[in-house]
C-alpha cells in the first residue's frame, strides 16, 4: 500500500502549495480526471481478485474523497484570499453623510390634542366638533351669557361683518369651545360624554396672548354625575397627561355663566430651578375652569335638567402643551419658524397612546 | 377690589389670621390677587432705650450711644440729631434687613468705634417720609416687638392690604361688608350689625329730583337725595384718608372722600352736587341729541339719547351712575351740598359706560348691580357722616320713584345639592349657609337677599351652599365608563382621516404649521377669498382682516418669513379649516403641503435639485392613498387662479376635486414675497368618498405561476400629448392580458425635436403581460403588441418610434 500513501502525500502536498485556481485544476485533472492517476488505478480494480478488489477499492475511494476535500478546501481558501485582497482595495469614507431623508414634524398643538384625545377616549369620551364661525346664540345665549352680561364684553369677541340689510346679530368667531357642548347635546342627547378640541379666537395680543389659540372642552351628562366625578376625571386626566404617578388638584369656587357651581382648578406644582414639576411642591398653577352644567345650558341643548345633570370643563391646549413641554412663548406657536417647528415638533410616528405612553 | 384688614374688621368680628382670611377668600371664590402686609417687613425690629449718648471722639455729628436692648447693653453709633439719653427707639440689629435703605445690617465700625446695629427713622422703615431723626416712641418696653407696639398704638401703619378679583356675578362683594358676610357664612367670624338711624331733616330740600317717565320703569326706578347746608368741605380726618390711600385712592375733600368710602365700604355709590351751582330741580332723563358734559375727569363727553343724565336748568350736571360733572362738583368753597343716592339699571349703565369709554368705580358697580333696597339706608348713613365730618344741617329726604321689587324665592332641594356637588352636606348646614348669606326661608323656599342679583334659580342656591362648604374639600369620586369591556371606536371616520393625513404628510418630510385662520385682504383675494361675508368686523390688525379661503396663503407667508431668516428650502404643511363664507359650517377641512427651494441639502451624492410639480403630485397621491381615496381618478386642468396654468392639475372623480397639486402661480409667489421654485398640494379631505361597504376582509389574492412578459414601446407624439392618454390606450388594448402599463421614459426638448421633428417628443411605455392559463407564444405577444401600437397611435395621433 506504499504506492497509495505516496500518491496521497504527493497530491495533498501539491494542493497545499498550489498558488492559484489554475494549478489546483491541473492537480485535480492529474489525480481525479478521466485519465488521472487515481481514476486509472480504479480501472485496475477489475483485474483483481474479489478480496484484493475489496481492500484496494476501499482504500482508493478513501484517497479519492480525501483529495477531493482537500481540493475544495484549498479552492475556498484561495477564493477567500482573493476576496480579501479585493476588499482591501474597496475602502470608502464611511463618515460621509448618508443620502438625505427629509424629517417632518407634528406641531405640538396637534400632538397634545392627540394626547388629550387618547386619554379621554380611554375614559369613554367621544370627540365632538363644531364650526369656528358661530352664531351668537351658540356662542353666548345658549350658554347663559345674556347680551348685556358683562362676561359677554369681557370675552373680547371677534364679530363677522354683516351685509347691509341683514339684521341678524352678527356671527362671531367662537370665543371658546363651549358652543360645541350645545351642538353635542343636540346631536347626541343624554347620556353623553364628549371632548371637543379646537381653535378659538379672542381679541387679545400681547406677550402671553394670541388672537387665536386652542381649547379642549369636556362634558359628561348622566343621571347622577357630580362635581366629585368631575374632580376625579380631571385628576385622572392630569396624572395621565403630565405622566406623573400622583397629582393634587384644588378646586376654587369661581363663576362662569354656563356652570353652577363653578370652579377654577389649580394643580400642585413646584418651580424649583425654573423647572415646572407637577404633583409636588408648594405652588398652585391654574390650569382650567369647570363646573356643573347650568340647567339653562342643558335646556338649550334640548336636555331636561330635572332628569339629567352633568359637568363641563374647558382647558387651554396650547397652555398645557407649554407646561408639559417647557415651551415659553404662546405666540411662537403660530409663527411657523422652522427652527421652532423642528425643536418643539414631534416625529410623525410618535402617535400618543395610553397603552404605549404619551411621550417618549 | 382692595381693602385693608382693619376695614374688614369694622364689619367682621374675627380672630382669624391674615393668612387664614386670605386662603378662605380664595376658596370662597373671592380670589386673592395680592396681600401686602407691612408688618412682615417690620417683624425683626424691637424697642430699645438710649441709656447714654455722647459725641463721637472723632466726628462732630455722630453720637456714641449706650442702648439697652433685649440682648443687653450695646454700643450704637448714630448720626441722628435727636439721639439722646432717655428716648425709646426702634432697633435694627446686625443681620436685620432694613427696607427703606435696602440694606442687611452688619456689625459696622464707624470712625474706629464698633456699632452693634442702628436706630431707625420712619423713612428707613418705610412708615413715612420722615427722616429728620430717629423714631422716638412715647411708650413701649425694651425688647417689645415694634409691630406689637404699632398694632397697639398706630394700627393703620401695619394694616395689611388685600386685593381680590371679583367675578362679574358678585356685585355684593364690591363692598367690604359683602366680603365680611361671605367670611362670616364660612364661620371665620361674626358679621357685625349695621346700625342705620334716620337723620331727621330740619327743612325742606330746595332741590328736588324729578324722574322722566321714560326712565322710571327701568333706567332709574328710584332717586333719593337731600340738601345739607352749612358744611365745611375741608380735608378728611386721618382715618378716612388712610383708608382711601391704603386702597390706592387719592383723598380729595371730605365730601368726595365720603362718597368714595361708601362706594367701597357698602357698595353704595353716591354723588355730591355743590347745591350753589345747581339751578332749579334735578331732572333725571335721557340725554338729548347734541348735549355734552365736562365730567369730573376734566374731559368733555358727547352724550347720546340712550344715556341717562341728571340735569338742571343749566343743562347736564352728571352722567347718571357713571361720573359727575365738573360744573356742579364740590370744592373747598362748597357750603351747601346735595347728596344723591339712586338706583340705576345695570344694562343701561353698561352700554353708556362702554360707549363713553369711562371706567369709574360707580359705573363698575352699577353695571354689575348694587343693592336697590339699600338706596335710602345708604343716604341716611352718608348724611350722618357728612354731618359728623363737615358739620351742617340736613334737609328732609326727597325721593322720586320707588325701590324696585326684586323679591323672589327658589326651592332648596337638599338631596339635589348633595347629588350635584358629590359632597355630603347636611340639610341643616345648607339652610344655615344660606341664612348666613342673607337668604330667608319660608318652608323650603329660599328668599333671595336684595343684594344678590345673580341668584336666579335653584342652581344658584347649590352654588352658594357648595362655595361656603368649600370646594377645596371636595374629594374625587370615580366615574367608570358607561360600558364595561373593550371600548368601541371613539373617533369618527373623518377625525381618523384628518389624523392620518397629518401624520402621513409629516412622514413625507413636511413640518406642520398652525397658522392663523385670518389673513390680510390682499392675500385672501389672491386665493379667491376676501368677500365681505368673510370679513371680520373688528380685526386685531390689518394683517388679520378676513377668514382664510385656503391654507396656502398662510403657508406662503410662513415660507416668506423663513426665507427672510435664511431658510431657503422648506417643506411646510397645515391641516385645518378654510372658510368659503361667513356662515357657521361654511368651512372645509384642507391638508396643504408646500415645498419651496431644493429637494435636499447639497451633498456629495448630488441629491439636491429644485422641487417640481412631480414632487407635489407624488405627495398628494401618497396622502390620498393613506386616507383611502379611490385609486382610479382623473387628472384635469380646471384650476383655481393661484396655480400655474400649465404646471398644475386636479385629482378628481368627475366634478369632485379631491386634490390639487402643482406649481404656485409665479405672480402669486411674487405678490407674497416668496422666492421660488414653490410647489404645493391641497387635499380637500372631506371630498374623498368613504368606502360604501366597510369590511376588514381583503379581496382574494390571485397569483399566477406563469411568468409575466414585459414589452417596451416608444412612441413619437406631439409635445402636448399627455402620458395618461397613452397609458389608458395601452391598457385598453387587452384588458385581460395587460396587468400594468408604466411610463419609463420621456424624451423632450430641442434634441428630441431635432431627431423627431418640431413639436414632437418621445414617450416610452413598459407593458406587463400576465398570462392566466398558458405561456404566451411569440405570435400571441406579437398580436397584443400590434394592438397596443394601434390603440396608442390612434389615441395620441403618434407613431411607434423606429
Amino acid at each position: 500500500m506504499d504506492a497509495l500513501d505516496q500518491l496521497k502525500s504527493k497530491y495533498l502536498d501539491g494542493i497545499a502549495q498550489a498558488p492559484d485556481e489554475a494549478a489546483l485544476e491541473d492537480l485535480r485533472l492529474a489525480a481525479l480526471g478521466k485519465k488521472g492517476e487515481i481514476s486509472l488505478k480504479m480501472r485496475e480494480l477489475g483485474g483483481m481478485s474479489p478480496e484484493e478488489r475489496q481492500t484496494t477499492g476501499a482504500a482508493l475511494n478513501l484517497l479519492k474523497t480525501e483529495i477531493d476535500a482537500a481540493l475544495r478546501a484549498k479552492k475556498e481558501a484561495l477564493a477567500d484570499a482573493a476576496l480579501d485582497a479585493r476588499l482591501k482595495g474597496e475602502w470608502l469614507d464611511i463618515t460621509l453623510p448618508g443620502r438625505p431623508r427629509p424629517h417632518g414634524t407634528i406641531h405640538p398643538v396637534s400632538q397634545v390634542m392627540d394626547e388629550v384625545t387618547a386619554i379621554f377616549a380611554d375614559m369613554g369620551f367621544a370627540v365632538a366638533e363644531g364650526p369656528q364661525i358661530e352664531s351668537d346664540w351658540y356662542n353666548f345665549d345658549a350658554l347663559n351669557i345674556a347680551p348685556e352680561h358683562p362676561a359677554r364684553q369681557e370675552h373680547d369677541t371677534f364679530f363677522m361683518a354683516r351685509a347691509e340689510g341683514d339684521n341678524r346679530p352678527p356671527h362671531v368667531l367662537r370665543t371658546h369651545t363651549s358652543p360645541v357642548q350645545i351642538r353635542a347635546m343636540q346631536e347626541r342627547g343624554a347620556p353623553v360624554r364628549v371632548i371637543a378640541p379646537g381653535r378659538v379666537y379672542r381679541m387679545d395680543m400681547d406677550q402671553t396672548h394670541a388672537p387665536m389659540f386652542h381649547q379642549v372642552e369636556g362634558m359628561a351628562i348622566g343621571r347622577d354625575i357630580s362635581m366629585a366625578n368631575l374632580k376625579w376625571t380631571l385628576e385622572e386626566f392630569c396624572k395621565a397627561f403630565f405622566e406623573v404617578p400622583d397629582v393634587e388638584l384644588r378646586f376654587r369656587a369661581s363663576h362662569f355663566p354656563f356652570t353652577e357651581p363653578s370652579a377654577e382648578v389649580d394643580i400642585r406644582c413646584s418651580w424649583a430651578g425654573g423647572q415646572l414639576k407637577i404633583g409636588e411642591g408648594d405652588s398652585w398653577l391654574e390650569i382650567l375652569g369647570s363646573g356643573m352644567m347650568q340647567p339653562k345650558v342643558l335646556q338649550a341643548g334640548g336636555i331636561d335638567p330635572t332628569q339629567w345633570q352633568g359637568f363641563a370643563f374647558g382647558m387651554g391646549i396650547d397652555r398645557i402643551a407649554m407646561l408639559k413641554y417647557g415651551i415659553p412663548d404662546l405666540r411662537a406657536f403660530f409663527e411657523s419658524d422652522l427652527r421652532w417647528l423642528r425643536h418643539y415638533g414631534f416625529a410623525a410616528l410618535d402617535l400618543p397612546t395610553v397603552f404605549g405612553g404619551l411621550s417618549k | 377690589m382692595k381693602f385693608t384688614l382693619s376695614w374688614l374688621k369694622d364689619h367682621l368680628d374675627t380672630t382669624a389670621t391674615l393668612a387664614e382670611i386670605a386662603d378662605t377668600l380664595t376658596d370662597l371664590g373671592l380670589e386673592v390677587e395680592e396681600v401686602v402686609d407691612p408688618a412682615a417687613k417690620l417683624a425683626p425690629f424691637t424697642l430699645a432705650k438710649v441709656l447714654h449718648a455722647e459725641k463721637h471722639p472723632d466726628a462732630d455729628r455722630l453720637r456714641v450711644c449706650k442702648v439697652l436692648t433685649d440682648e443687653g447693653e450695646k454700643t450704637i453709633v448714630c448720626g441722628a440729631p435727636n439721639a439722646r439719653e432717655g428716648i425709646t427707639v426702634v432697633l435694627a440689629k446686625p443681620g436685620d434687613y432694613v427696607p427703606g435703605i435696602d440694606v442687611t445690617l452688619g456689625v459696622g465700625k464707624i470712625r474706629g468705634i464698633e456699632s452693634m446695629g442702628m436706630m431707625c427713622s420712619e423713612r428707613e422703615l418705610e412708615l413715612s417720609e420722615e427722616h429728620n431723626g430717629i423714631i422716638e416712641l412715647p411708650s413701649g418696653e425694651v425688647g417689645e416687638k415694634f409691630t406689637d407696639w404699632l398694632a397697639e398704638n398706630r394700627p393703620e401703619a401695619i394694616d395689611p392690604v388685600i386685593d381680590i378679583s371679583i367675578t362679574p356675578n358678585r356685585p355684593d362683594a364690591l363692598g367690604v361688608r359683602g366680603i365680611a358676610r361671605d367670611l362670616a357664612a364660612r364661620g371665620l367670624g361674626v358679621l357685625k350689625p349695621l346700625e342705620i338711624e334716620a337723620v331727621p331733616g330740619g327743612f325742606p330740600s330746595p332741590v328736588r329730583p324729578v324722574i322722566d317717565p321714560a326712565l322710571k320703569a327701568r333706567g332709574c326706578p328710584v332717586f333719593a337725595g337731600r340738601l345739607i347746608r352749612g358744611v365745611t368741605n375741608g380735608e378728611s380726618p386721618d382715618w378716612l384718608k388712610q383708608r382711601l390711600e391704603a386702597i390706592g385712592l387719592r383723598p380729595i375733600s371730605a365730601l368726595v372722600d365720603i362718597t368714595n368710602f361708601f362706594t367701597y365700604d357698602l357698595n353704595r355709590p353716591l354723588h355730591v352736587f355743590d347745591a350753589a351751582k345747581v339751578k332749579g330741580d334735578l331732572s333725571i332723563r335721557f340725554a338729548r341729541e347734541g348735549e355734552e358734559i365736562v365730567a369730573l375727569d376734566g374731559k368733555t363727553y358727547a352724550l347720546h339719547p340712550t344715556m341717562m343724565v341728571i340735569a338742571d336748568d343749566n343743562g347736564v350736571e352728571s352722567i347718571a351712575g357713571i361720573m359727575g360733572g365738573e360744573a356742579s362738583g364740590c370744592t373747598a368753597e362748597t357750603t351747601d351740598v346735595f347728596l344723591e343716592s339712586a338706583y340705576w339699571d345695570p344694562i343701561t349703565i353698561a352700554a353708556a359706560g362702554r360707549a363713553l369709554k369711562i371706567t369709574s368705580d360707580a359705573r363698575y358697580r352699577f353695571e354689575r348691580g348694587v343693592d336697590p333696597a339699600f338706596t335710602l339706608d345708604g343716604l341716611e348713613l352718608a348724611t350722618q357722616m357728612v354731618l359728623d365730618l363737615c358739620g351742617g344741617e340736613a334737609s328732609d329726604v326727597v325721593v322720586d320713584g320707588a325701590i324696585p321689587d326684586t323679591s323672589r324665592a327658589y326651592r332648596l332641594d337638599p338631596a339635589r345639592v348633595i347629588s350635584l356637588v358629590g359632597m355630603d352636606i347636611p340639610e341643616a348646614e345648607q339652610r344655615r349657609t344660606l341664612t348666613a348669606l342673607g337668604f330667608t326661608f319660608t318652608g323650603d323656599m329660599a328668599h333671595v337677599p336684595s343684594w344678590r342679583p345673580d341668584v336666579l334659580g335653584e342652581a344658584d342656591l347649590v352654588e352658594e351652599v357648595a362655595r361656603i362648604a368649600s370646594l377645596t374639600k371636595l374629594k374625587g369620586i370615580p366615574m367608570p365608563r358607561e360600558t364595561s369591556g373593550v371600548p368601541g371606536v371613539i373617533l369618527s371616520p373623518m377625525q381618523v382621516r384628518e389624523k392620518t393625513a397629518r401624520r402621513t404628510i409629516a412622514a413625507l418630510g413636511y413640518n406642520e404649521c398652525v397658522t392663523y385662520s385670518f389673513i390680510d385682504a390682499a392675500s385672501a383675494a389672491l386665493f379667491g377669498g376676501g368677500a365681505e361675508a368673510t370679513r371680520i368686523e373688528n380685526p386685531i390688525s390689518s394683517e388679520m382682516t378676513h377668514m382664510r379661503p385656503d391654507l396656502l396663503p398662510g403657508l406662503l407667508q410662513a415660507a416668506a418669513r423663513n426665507q427672510a431668516r435664511g431658510f431657503a428650502d422648506l417643506a411646510l404643511f397645515e391641516v385645518g379649516p378654510a372658510f368659503a363664507g361667513g356662515e357657521p359650517g361654511e368651512q372645509a377641512l384642507q391638508a396643504t403641503g408646500l415645498l419651496v427651494g431644493a429637494s435636499a441639502p447639497r451633498d456629495p451624492w448630488g441629491s439636491r435639485r429644485s422641487v417640481d410639480v412631480y414632487d407635489a403630485k407624488a405627495d398628494a397621491e401618497a396622502v390620498l392613498a393613506a386616507i383611502g381615496a379611490p385609486a382610479r381618478v382623473q387628472i384635469n386642468r380646471k384650476l383655481d387662479a393661484w396655480w400655474h396654468p400649465g404646471r398644475a392639475g386636479n385629482i378628481a372623480l368627475g366634478p369632485n376635486v379631491l386634490a390639487t397639486f402643482g406649481e404656485v402661480h409665479p405672480k402669486v409667489l411674487r405678490e407674497m414675497g416668496v422666492k421660488g421654485p414653490a410647489v404645493a398640494f391641497t387635499i380637500r379631505l372631506e371630498n374623498a368618498p368613504f368606502p360604501k361597504v366597510k369590511t376588514p376582509t381583503r379581496p382574494a389574492l390571485v397569483l399566477s405561476d406563469l411568468h409575466a412578459v414585459e414589452r417596451d414601446f416608444a412612441f413619437v407624439v406631439d409635445t402636448t400629448v399627455e402620458a395618461m392618454t397613452a397609458v389608458n390606450a395601452a391598457h385598453g388594448a387587452d384588458k385581460a392580458l395587460i396587468a400594468g402599463v408604466s411610463v419609463f421614459d420621456q424624451f423632450t426638448g430641442p434634441k428630441a425635436e431635432e431627431q423627431m421633428g418640431a413639436g414632437k417628443k418621445s414617450l416610452a411605455l413598459s407593458v406587463r403581460l400576465q398570462p392566466k392559463d398558458k405561456t404566451l407564444t411569440d405570435a400571441e405577444i406579437e398580436a397584443v403588441s400590434a394592438k397596443i401600437i394601434d390603440k396608442v397611435s390612434k389615441a395620441t395621433g403618434g407613431t411607434l418610434r423606429k
